[in-house]
């Protein structure tokens, strides 16, 4: 246990505040102290990407993240992105497309998804399984997924998919 | 093709369960810590036989917030496990299996409690003799993994006989030999085991768990811990994956106990990855040798297979997966004479249980690449000796049994045949990069649908018509991701007259759901679909007469139910459900009813000995092509092309079928290119997943998966399971591919870059 430390940043567009061990994970303060539990735990070790969130517009796994870390920046969950009521073109994306099974993953990919479409609009398919290929499926096999992407992208460019 | 799929078929409707899960909002199992959650843990073995000759706790419970330690001391009943043969400790008191075998259960404020305190539990073992090869497990002079059993380490034994396999093979004009083996897999569900427990002061224990099969769970937990199954309720969200490994016990009994031992906490347990590869449960390891022999025009005549499967050190359904294996191990094909011989063997490995394939997966890796070997012997093409012998409907099949009418395995060959990626193969296979090579393979595969004969599969379903005139259907089957929730209340929807959005879905809960077996077996959505649409079908009928009454109509068959009442299309009159759900009481609100899948008729002899599971009537058939490249400088194999074809009854959504078609095929492509727990002593070298590879966007093709026109009569809306036909493609095609694109003759996954480059090197001197 380290001192507890207070701890300042956007969480989803609104500004946080919360005094705790800054050596706790940042996976475990969202989901234990706020409640968000879209970022899922898969492995713990930076290898399955379930965990990923937007810090300051990249994706990061916040299982490798500390508390102390998250002060001052912007993040992003994949609650942050839309709701099901009003969700982000990306999740309306994976849902019409079939890329959603168990659906573990797929709070991760879709942040995966946004880092790209951010930076590349216009992605093809190799590009996509290329921004994805830090997250990990087991249930589906990726093409919906891709599929997915390349349609979001489509969306976000405001082209009909 | 790409520019094709981005063009992109129209979708359809989405799944209910996409958008919740899609915006991070379903909450699984692992989501919920309810305020003042207790965390427990498991202290394990970490070796792989031994005797524990010293088991101290007292400086484990000295850790601050650690709440309480548990030993095999502390457990009621039987402290025995298991889903058919109980022979798995909750915490082992005396001796150790498997590195994973559990020895202490600490619970804990807090994780740096929790982890503190499994640290200072204190285990001396004294070593015992282990063994890990099945094969000399089954040796007269083998350490015994449970010495006092009757039987030594031959956990099961079986015979499935046709005909007289050993004449006929001696009279064949061609015989080929050869042993093949498949190694352990793991499910690597992306969420692991995990569960919440309680036990209420009123004596009642009340569980949340990642399970495919929480009505099982309630009577392994009673047996295990000496309570009485009706005082336990468990609940099953939607999972995060299953694949069969969350089908048996996993923290179900350990949690069950912290909470007797606890009562009024609720108390959590989630399993870490690492956890999960050293405790979990996996596919079986198997070595299969096998004998087929034809004449010389290519017809099969015979065929001799022994099945040795490794169980690890307790039984969960191993003698069940054995004998799947077994009824599929002479493939989709006509032969008349069969001797298949099976057996486990208790090792001291990680523990072998369901995975996704059931046995059929290694049965069709060897039946399939003995054909490869047998057309070579004939000078004949593999699709061609394939489709000669391709089972038909109303012959008998290997085993003895008559194929149902209905789409067969030859016509997913020829489908595949026809397809682009095999017409153009050679051009393909010709515009290889430099320092590639490239090869295509085809072969045919089969699994059966249900439990089998001797245990009825068995659905009960409850529907629901609420106050508010909107419909609630109860799922009795766990949703691990393979969509029978939403297909459900399509189901539903579309037989009530409703849109989707009236339909709510409860989650398998055995306090508010009628049970209805486990999420298994390829039987999810036929036998509980099924139930279903007899209570829909009753829910309607009662709704018209109902509504007869209120719309005076003496001919309430002419009545409709349309969205949100009940219409008289000779009169346009109309009365909303809401209406009549103001009348009824909440019993009459309620239909259940249930359904059991058919069996086969008069079973052969063929299988004698097995009462439980054999034979299976309904199968589904597909063919699977896959085309691979090969780096001549590294071996790494690429698979480049993916091509499911599947006669599997009616579909009822097409994006339904592709997820479970490509999802399985990508499991077995990772079986067949990297997935390899790499076992040393017992001990899984590639415990986490930087080390045990599954395949990631990168590795996997855009797999193509092409549903033929088939109708199930007996199935709801003509359907058959398919949950599982995917996965047995991908092994034995990208073998002969392999053989295809380097001459290499694998009779073993995974297919390592070495393997190939040893290959390589054979065909430039
Ligand atoms: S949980 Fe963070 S990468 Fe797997
Ligand atoms: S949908 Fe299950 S892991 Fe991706």
């Amino acid at each position: 246990m380290n001192e507890p430390m207070d701890i300042a940043f956007r969480l989803n567009g609104r500004p946080v505040e919360l005094t705790t061990d800054p050596g706790r994970r940042a996976i475990d303060v969202l989901r234990e102290d706020f409640g968000l539990t879209a970022a899922k735990e898969g492995c713990g070790s930076g290898e399955c990407g379930a965990c990923a969130v937007l810090v300051d517009g990249t994706a990061r796994l916040s299982c490798l993240m500390l508390a102390a870390q998250l002060h001052g920046r912007d993040l992003t969950t994949a609650e942050g992105l839309g709701r099901p009521d009003a969700p982000h073109p990306i999740q309306t994306a994976f849902a019409v497309h079939g890329a959603v099974q168990c659906g573990y993953c797929t709070p991760g990919m879709t942040i995966a998804a946004a880092e790209l479409l951010a930076r590349d609009p216009a992605p093809d398919r190799e590009a996509a399984r290329r921004a994805l290929s830090g997250n990990l499926c087991r249930c589906t096999g990726y093409v919906k997924i891709v599929d997915a992407v390349l349609a979001a992208g489509a969306a976000l460019r405001g082209e009909e998919s | 093709m790409d520019a094709d799929r981005d063009k992109g078929a129209s979708p359809g409707a989405p799944r209910v369960d996409a958008l919740d899960k899609a915006c991070g909002r379903q909450r699984y199992a692992a989501d919920e810590t309810p305020p003042g959650c207790l965390l427990a843990g498991v202290k394990r073995a970490g070796i792989p036989h031994g005797r524990i000759v010293r088991l101290d706790t007292a400086a484990a419970r000295a850790v601050p917030g650690v709440v309480t330690v548990l030993t095999r001391a502390d457990v009621p009943g039987t402290n025995r496990q298991g889903i058919v043969h109980k022979d798995q400790p909750v915490l082992c008191g005396q001796r150790v299996r498997h590195h994973g075998d559990p020895v202490a259960l600490v619970v804990a404020e807090n994780k740096d409690a929790l982890a503190a305190g499994l640290a200072a539990v204190e285990v001396a073992f004294e070593a015992l003799p282990a063994v890990f090869d099945p094969e000399e497990a089954l040796s007269p002079n083998a350490p015994l993994v449970h010495p006092d059993r009757e039987g030594g380490n031959l956990l099961a034994h079986g015979l499935m006989e046709k005909g007289d396999a050993e004449s006929a093979l001696a009279g064949c004009d061609v015989v080929v030999a050869g042993r093949f083996a498949t190694p352990a897999q793991d499910h690597v569900s992306l969420e692991p085991p995990n569960g919440l427990a309680r036990l209420a002061p009123s004596g009642r224990l009340t569980m949340v768990v990642s399970t495919q099969a929480p009505f099982r769970d309630r009577f392994e937990i009673a047996q295990a811990l000496g309570l009485d199954p009706q005082r336990i309720r468990i609940r099953a969200p939607y999972l995060g994956g299953g694949f069969g490994g969350k089908d048996g016990a996993t923290v179900q009994c350990l949690l069950a106990l912290a909470a007797l031992r606890l009562p009024g906490r609720w108390i959590k347990m989630a399993w870490s990855r690492e956890e999960t590869f050293l405790a979990g449960y996996k596919r079986h390891a198997a070595v299969m040798d096998i004998r087929l022999g034809a004449r010389a025009d290519g017809t099969l005549e015979a065929i001799a297979c022994a099945m040795c499967f490794d169980a690890g050190p307790y039984a969960h359904l191993s003698g069940e997966i054995m004998e799947l294996g077994m009824e599929h191990a002479g493939g989709p094909y006509r032969i008349p004479h069969v001797r298949i011989e099976g057996s486990c063997a208790y090792t001291n490995n990680p523990v072998g249980g369901a995975f996704r394939g059931f046995g059929v997966v290694q049965a069709c890796f060897a039946v399939e690449r003995a054909m490869d070997m047998l057309a070579r012997r004939l000078g004949r093409a593999p699709e061609s000796l394939r489709l000669q012998n391709a089972l038909r409907p109303g012959e008998t099949s290997a085993v003895g049994v008559a194929a149902e009418p209905g789409t067969d395995v030859a016509a997913c060959l020829n489908a595949a045949l026809a397809h682009p990626l095999w017409t153009g193969r050679e051009a393909w296979k010709q515009a290889a990069p430099a320092f590639t090579r490239r090869g295509v393979g085809l072969v045919a595969v089969q699994n059966a649908m249900g439990y089998g004969r001797g245990l009825p599969d068995h659905a009960t379903a409850k529907l629901e018509l609420t106050r508010q005139g909107t419909f609630r259907l109860y799922n009795s089957v766990p949703d691990m991701g393979q969509g029978n929730a939403a297909a459900f209340v399509a189901m539903a929807a579309q037989a009530l007259g409703q849109p989707e959005a009236a339909v709510a879905c409860v989650q398998p809960d055995t306090a508010a759901c009628p049970p209805a077996g486990s999420s298994s077996a390829s039987r999810t959505v036929y036998t509980f679909g099924n139930a279903l649409l007899r209570a829909c079908r009753t829910m309607a009928e009662k709704l018209r007469n109902r509504a007869a009454l209120a719309l005076l109509c003496d001919t309430p068959d002419r009545l409709v139910l349309t969205p949100g009442g009940v219409s008289d299309p000779a009169t346009g009159r109309f009365v909303p459900l809401s209406v009549l759900a103001g009348f009824l009481i909440r019993d009459d609100r309620i239909c259940i009813d249930q359904f059991v899948m058919p069996v086969v008729e008069n079973p052969p002899d063929t299988g004698r000995e097995f009462k439980l599971g054999f034979p299976h009537r309904y199968f589904t058939y597909g063919a699977c092509l896959c085309g691979v490249e090969a780096d001549e400088l590294t071996g790494r194999v690429r698979l480049v092309q993916c091509l499911l074809t599947v006669a599997c009854g009616k579909v009822f959504t097409l994006a339904g079928v592709e997820q479970q078609l490509a999802g399985a095929a990508a499991q077995g492509a990772g079986l067949a290119l990297f997935e390899e727990l790499a076992l040393e002593g017992g001990r899984i070298r590639a415990g986490d997943l930087s080390t045990y590879l599954i395949p990631t966007s990168l590795d996997l093709p855009d797999i193509d998966c092409l549903p033929l026109p088939d109708d199930e009569p007996s199935g709801p809306l003509g359907i058959k399971g398919m949950g599982e036909v995917g996965i047995h493609g991908p092994g034995p095609a990208v073998a002969q591919a392999l053989f295809d694109a380097v001459g290499l003759d694998a009779a073993s996954l995974p297919i390592t870059p070495e393997v190939v480059l040893a290959a390589l090197e054979e065909l430039t001197p």
